[in-house]
């Protein structure tokens, strides 16, 4: 590649994360009153969230819709602008960058948007919306070439390079979305539920595109998603984010063979297992009540009012930190080893008429 | 394709595909041939009527006297008017003035408009408060009684009735715009751009405006015929040209109705041809509207 300042934030030393969040909060104002606008509360869409990304891995991030994690994604762009809380870029803290610096910065780290058709200027031939980014950061190189190896790095031909975003396919158009965030090879792709627009069928031609490139581009992803399925395919360590904060944070492996949080059990005992007699045995954790409003966060333990391992003391007045339950797994629950070794049943809500299933919720 | 035609094909110009889309659309509507019929034949009238009217414009041709003024014949298609010049003639010409007021007065008020609307919807902030605040107060204003009052107080004339009228159209075209590019703001195309580093200014002028320009000809379009109407109300009132000669389909309205109970056809023709230039422009500009939304896209 050839740009004309091409110094990546400085390449620390490898055992640095590439990307380390802290205590990052994303709050939006909630305005009331025509004449005399008054700021009413606070949407805490991202309220304290701590996490690390190592170079070359896949940080996995789920939770239901309007937990916070687009924003979360987002605001590690800083495409949304973070209340609170640094986020470390390869050692550089993004928050205190110029405009113009943060979008130097940007080059390095990319998105792949979930609506492939919303996120391409319906005007724009592909050709000019994989050149623009070069354009953007003054690639010196031949553009047509670079254009061409991209196409055919995502698997389109390069006659697409004429044609126009409504010509082509939901598959095709994410792949064009690939092919933008590559362009500039970047570190860090931030993919925001990059297939979950998708037809099933699509889905996992998607998803190993994004394994591919990340073998032969050497690209560490943070993987925006609600589908536990892909989530668990990609990742290798996973966050469970619930009401705008981590729950829980574990390898893939570990988080599936046992997971911690009672909302992760929860979630994890949605999805079916394909074999009839453990299916046959499978229970479902149905969560009682509504999710609470992001504005109206419940004190002590933001999972309580939902949950079915509920305890008398603690869970309602104390929050939860996510400490290190075990090696390398860490959790936020007071009671994790207690419902762990099974000393704490959930309570029984199968019956409850206000159950509601979660896992499943609508993009 | 070469380095040399990749750099022609910039975001600005790449609009082909979706306007080769919408051209079908346009094509296959009854409603918009009909329009672009009528617009067309409005536009050949108002360019070629030199060479189509039969008789000068200004002069008497026949005799009449306010109590005989002779109807439509083989000479004279439509008659004479109250000074004995050829009707037909004169709304013919009346074509021509009409095309150049509207003309004029829709680039003045959409540019006007627009740099409003483009100063609006890129800084947003106070400068979108300011702005908008004065495109509503201007909006609370009736159009027609607007433009009276403009007219009225740069002194009446052609130049007058054309700025009147352009005034009365840039708040429609400023919110029009303004509206559009918040809309296109908070797309995730303009997300992306942004995430992949294009510059601001580029992402307002490249990316941003050309998505909200469509709705924007449509406007255009149909501010045309509200254009042609106004300037024929405000010459009716007097406050057009008081050149005689200037044949104006609202002037010739004004100076016939003495006759109204004599000789009622010199009311009626300036009175078709303005519905047929206003209706034209309109069928044009709904159908263009229904072609270019991206509802009705397939």
């Amino acid at each position: 590649m050839s740009f004309p300042s091409d110094s990546p934030a400085d390449p620390v030393a490898s055992g640095e994360p590439l990307l380390s969040v802290r205590g990052l909060k994303v709050h939006f104002p909630v305005h009331r009153g025509v004449l005399l606008r008054r700021v009413a509360g606070h949407v805490r869409a991202v309220d304290g969230v701590d996490l690390d990304v190592a170079r070359g891995m896949t940080y996995g991030l789920v939770g239901e819709s309007g937990c916070g994690k687009s924003t979360l994604g987002k605001a590690v762009l800083r495409l949304v602008e973070p209340t609170s809380g640094t986020v470390l870029f390869n050692g550089a803290d993004i928050g205190g960058q110029s405009p113009e610096d943060m979008r130097r910065l940007r080059r390095h780290m990319q998105m792949v948007f979930q609506d492939p058709l919303a996120s391409l200027n319906p005007r724009q031939s592909v050709e000019s919306a994989l050149t623009e980014p070069l354009r953007a950061h003054g690639f010196t190189g031949d553009r047509s070439r670079r254009v061409r190896e991209l196409l055919d790095l995502v698997g389109m031909p390069s006659g697409a390079a004429g044609r126009y975003p409504h010509e082509f396919s939901g598959g095709q158009r994410q792949r064009i979305g690939i092919a933008r965030a590559i362009a500039l090879n970047p570190e860090l792709i931030i993919a925001d539920e990059p297939v979950s627009a998708l037809d099933v069928s699509i889905q996992a031609q998607i998803v190993n595109l994004l394994e591919d490139l990340q073998k032969e581009l050497g690209l560490t992803y943070v993987v925006v998603a609600h589908d536990l399925a892909v989530v668990r395919h990609v990742s290798d360590v996973i966050g469970v984010m619930y009401l705008g904060a981590l729950v829980e944070e574990s390898s893939s492996d570990a988080l599936y063979a046992q997971p911690l949080h009672p909302y992760t059990i929860a979630l994890m005992s949605a999805i079916p297992i394909p074999d009839p007699e453990v299916e046959e045995r499978r229970r479902r954790i149905l969560l009682t009540g509504d999710l609470p409003s992001p504005m109206n966060i419940p004190p002590g333990c933001r999972f309580h009012t939902r949950c079915p391992f509920r305890q008398p003391t603690r869970c309602a007045d104390e929050p939860p930190g996510l400490r290190e339950a075990r090696p390398g797994r860490k959790v936020a629950c007071h009671w994790a080893e207690e419902i762990a070794a099974g000393s704490i049943r959930a309570a029984a809500s199968a019956h409850d008429p206000t159950a509601t299933e979660v896992g499943t919720p609508s993009p | 394709m070469s380095l040399a035609q990749m750099e022609a094909v910039a975001p600005e110009e790449a609009g082909g595909s979706l306007g080769r889309d919408a051209w079908r659309r346009l094509r296959r509507n009854p409603v918009a041939i009909a329009g672009a019929v009528l617009v067309v034949l409005f536009v050949a009238v108002a360019l070629l009527a030199p060479w189509l009217a039969p008789y000068p414009p200004d002069k008497p041709v026949g005799q009449v006297t306010p109590t005989s003024i002779p109807g439509p014949s083989a000479e004279h298609w439509f008659g004479l008017d109250d000074l004995g010049r050829d009707e037909f003639t004169r709304v013919l010409w009346g074509a021509r003035w009409s095309l150049v007021i509207g003309v004029v007065s829709l680039l003045l008020g959409m540019t006007g408009g627009l740099l409003l609307g483009l100063l609006a919807g890129a800084f947003g902030g106070w400068v979108d408060g300011v702005v908008m605040r004065l495109v509503d107060m201007m909006l609370s204003v009736p159009g027609l009684l607007f433009a009276i009052g403009v007219a009225a107080m740069l002194g009446s004339g052609l130049d007058a009735v054309m700025i009147a009228i352009a005034v009365v159209n840039m708040p429609i075209f400023a919110r029009l715009l303004r509206g559009q590019m918040l809309a296109q703001r908070g797309s995730d195309y303009v997300l992306a751009a942004t995430a992949v580093g294009v510059r601001r200014r580029r992402i307002v002028l490249g990316h941003i405006l050309p998505n909200s320009l469509t709705s924007v000809i449509v406007q255009g379009t149909l501010t045309l015929a509200t254009a042609i109407v106004d300037a024929a109300g405000l010459a009716f009132l007097g406050l057009s040209s008081n050149d005689p000669s200037i044949p104006e389909w609202g002037r010739m309205l004004a100076d016939t109705q003495r006759y109204l109970s004599s000789a009622p056809l010199l009311a009626v023709f300036p009175g078709l041809a303005i519905i047929v230039a206003a209706l034209g422009f309109t069928l044009l500009g709904e159908s263009l509207r229904e072609a270019l939304d991206p509802k009705y896209r397939r």
